[in-house]
């Protein structure tokens, strides 16, 4: 089922949460919302889910007006950052529920709940409580439970968010795997660039309530849209006037049109790559990523002179100086 | 270790010599002299009588303040409205004032002069020195317990669980039956024990409106202040200690419900 949200506004007594957001998610993709906290994506999720009401614009499943539904008809599975475990209740009543509730033949919720307890690899944990699960398992029985009735939609808010992060890495890998497998459309919230990047194949990124940028995650990382796109998705130095990647920093032993002569003052080693970090006339620090071998094919060491630029030369998509997002 | 075992004997030996001396007082004097005695006490009439009214009183109080507590409950946590902080004071309103008190204001109210006692009586409802006025108190002076149990549990509670069920599809009803009541049912339990100990242990506001008509209006509190005026010490016992009995049992029972390790 795919979603479009058109013109949503939400306040929260003088807060703005959200400020005129549209954006459409096709069918069948897993996007994933990307902001730092107060960035307004949970409410954002939320009110796709009827779990919140927007104060003016739309929301439409497969085309069709929903924006007054309640949550329980809207067919969508949600799962949250802190589980929301049905803590009276078995993993295998839990992941029942939906099903339970709509009424379906025994056999067939058994049927159905082992199923799904095998795609979230907790065969073994039908019969205990939640309290007796580690954090990864909760969430992954909350992901079966949210599946449980085949919903059209898939939201996850800050899923990997309570976890520690060898975890996280897994359940990472483990949902797009899943995405393949079920095919559901899926929106997850993330503060968290890299998990974004990682899994999604589209990104939306959001801050003070906007929508800044949609696009694939190398699409951000090339052109971002604005300054807070650079800077979020991603490393960012300023170099002059400029915001570039820390990979984009050219260093060279003469001085050249539009480069900063910066002093050389720690290169780091990091398997095949060097961070080497810099300080500018004015005392502006920054940090150029550089390959092993250009870091020894320069003979650079620490306290030299050298001249940095940027390579290659890149102007932002949108307009930098107000972070106005195009398009 | 010293300090804590300091600690335990003081919590310990406050309680044997407020709580359990006194208690143990009433059982050692009402079988003092024989089981004959507290028969005979027992098994008078107007001793049923009086154990009826409030066995009866109570089982009308009971649920009507569960009910009214578990939907309190849930307004003061869930909702926001005007008056909040208002419901909120007034739910404590019958631990504050003195039973006494509140028989007094049925009684104004319910009086031949009062605001609905005239209406009443030309409609031919007799409520004062009957048996709704002993139901009205004994409701009034328990109001307080089963909101009192079940509100911090709500707030612990959270609403992401209901939530989540509405998300998967269960409908506002199924919400309720499904995950909210479940999730509380231990301090509803412990809220209804209270309530209950609170009705059957009523005296004041009852001793005011209830006339205590012997054999008619008198209930179980009642009847053993009366063998105590009468010099029938061994009657008074005896009705005490039937009550106390009740009393524990309801709380051994919930003790032994209770399972020992939380399932959650």
């Amino acid at each position: 089922m795919s979603i479009e949200i058109r013109h949503i506004s939400k306040r929260f007594g003088s807060f703005t949460a959200l400020d005129d957001v549209s954006l459409e998610i096709p069918q069948g993709s897993l996007t994933a919302v990307l902001g730092p906290s107060g960035s307004g994506k949970s409410t954002l999720l939320r009110i796709v889910a009827g779990l919140e009401r927007p104060d003016s614009g739309e929301v439409l499943l497969s085309g069709e007006d929903a924006t007054g539904l309640a949550p329980q008809r809207r067919d969508v599975g949600f799962v949250f950052q802190h589980y929301a475990a049905f803590k009276h209740m078995t993993v295998r009543d839990n992941v029942a529920f939906a099903l339970a509730i709509r009424r379906r033949p025994k056999q067939e919720i058994r049927e159905r709940v082992d199923e799904l307890l095998e795609l979230v690899q907790l065969q073994g944990f039908a019969d205990r409580y939640p309290s007796r699960l580690s954090g990864g398992q909760r969430q992954r029985m909350a992901l079966a439970r949210a599946l449980a009735a085949k919903p059209r939609v898939l939201l996850l808010d800050e899923p990997f968010g309570a976890l520690d992060a060898r975890v996280r890495a897994e359940l990472r890998d483990w949902l797009r795997r899943l995405h393949e497998e079920v095919h559901v459309t899926t929106v997850f919230v993330t503060h968290d660039q890299e998990e974004a990047m990682e899994v999604a194949d589209r990104v939306a990124v959001m801050d003070h309530g906007r929508l800044e940028q949609v696009g694939a995650p190398a699409e951000l990382y090339d052109s971002p849209a604005s300054e807070f796109v650079l800077r979020f998705v991603g490393d960012a130095v300023r170099l002059g006037d400029r915001l570039i990647r820390p990979h984009e920093v050219a260093l060279r032993r003469w001085p050249e049109d539009g480069a900063v002569e910066v002093e050389i003052e720690r290169i780091a080693v990091l398997g095949a790559d060097a961070r080497v970090e810099l300080v500018d006339g004015n005392g502006e620090r920054l940090t150029a990523r550089l390959r092993r071998d250009e870091v020894e094919d320069l003979d650079l060491t620490e306290g030299e002179i050298v001249w940095a630029s940027a390579e290659p030369f890149r102007e932002l998509a949108g307009d930098a100086e107000t972070g106005e997002p195009v398009g | 270790m010293a300090k804590r075992l300091g600690l335990r004997s003081l919590a310990l030996g406050y309680l044997l010599v407020v709580l359990l001396a006194p208690l143990a007082m009433v059982f050692y004097r009402t079988f003092q002299n024989g089981l004959e005695p507290v028969w005979q006490a027992l098994s008078d009439p107007n001793t049923v009588h009086a154990f009826e009214v409030t066995l009866l009183a109570t089982a009308v109080a009971v649920p009507l303040n569960t009910v009214f507590g578990i939907l309190c409950a849930l307004a003061i946590v869930r909702r926001r409205f005007r008056g909040k902080g208002l419901l909120n004071a007034f739910i404590d309103l019958p631990l504050a004032v003195s039973p006494v008190v509140v028989g007094l204001s049925l009684y104004l109210l319910y009086g031949r002069t009062g605001w609905f006692g005239g209406w009443l009586s030309e409609h031919g409802i007799q409520v004062l020195f009957a048996f709704p006025a002993i139901v009205l108190a004994t409701i009034f002076v328990s109001v307080p317990f089963v909101a009192r149990e079940v509100i911090p549990t709500l707030r612990e509670l959270g609403n992401e669980q209901e939530q989540a069920a509405a998300t998967l599809g269960a409908t506002r009803w199924q919400r309720f039956w499904r995950i909210t009541l479940p999730s509380i049912r231990w301090a509803v339990i412990y809220g209804v024990v209270l309530t209950t100990a609170r009705c059957l242990g009523e005296y004041g506001a009852v001793a005011v409106v209830s006339g205590r008509i012997e054999g008619k209006t008198e209930t179980a509190t009642l009847r053993v202040e009366d063998y105590l005026l009468n010099f029938n010490q061994a009657g008074a016992y005896a009705v005490a200690v039937v009550l106390a009995v009740i009393s524990v049992l309801v709380l051994v029972v919930m003790t032994l419900t209770k399972p020992k390790e939380e399932a959650f």
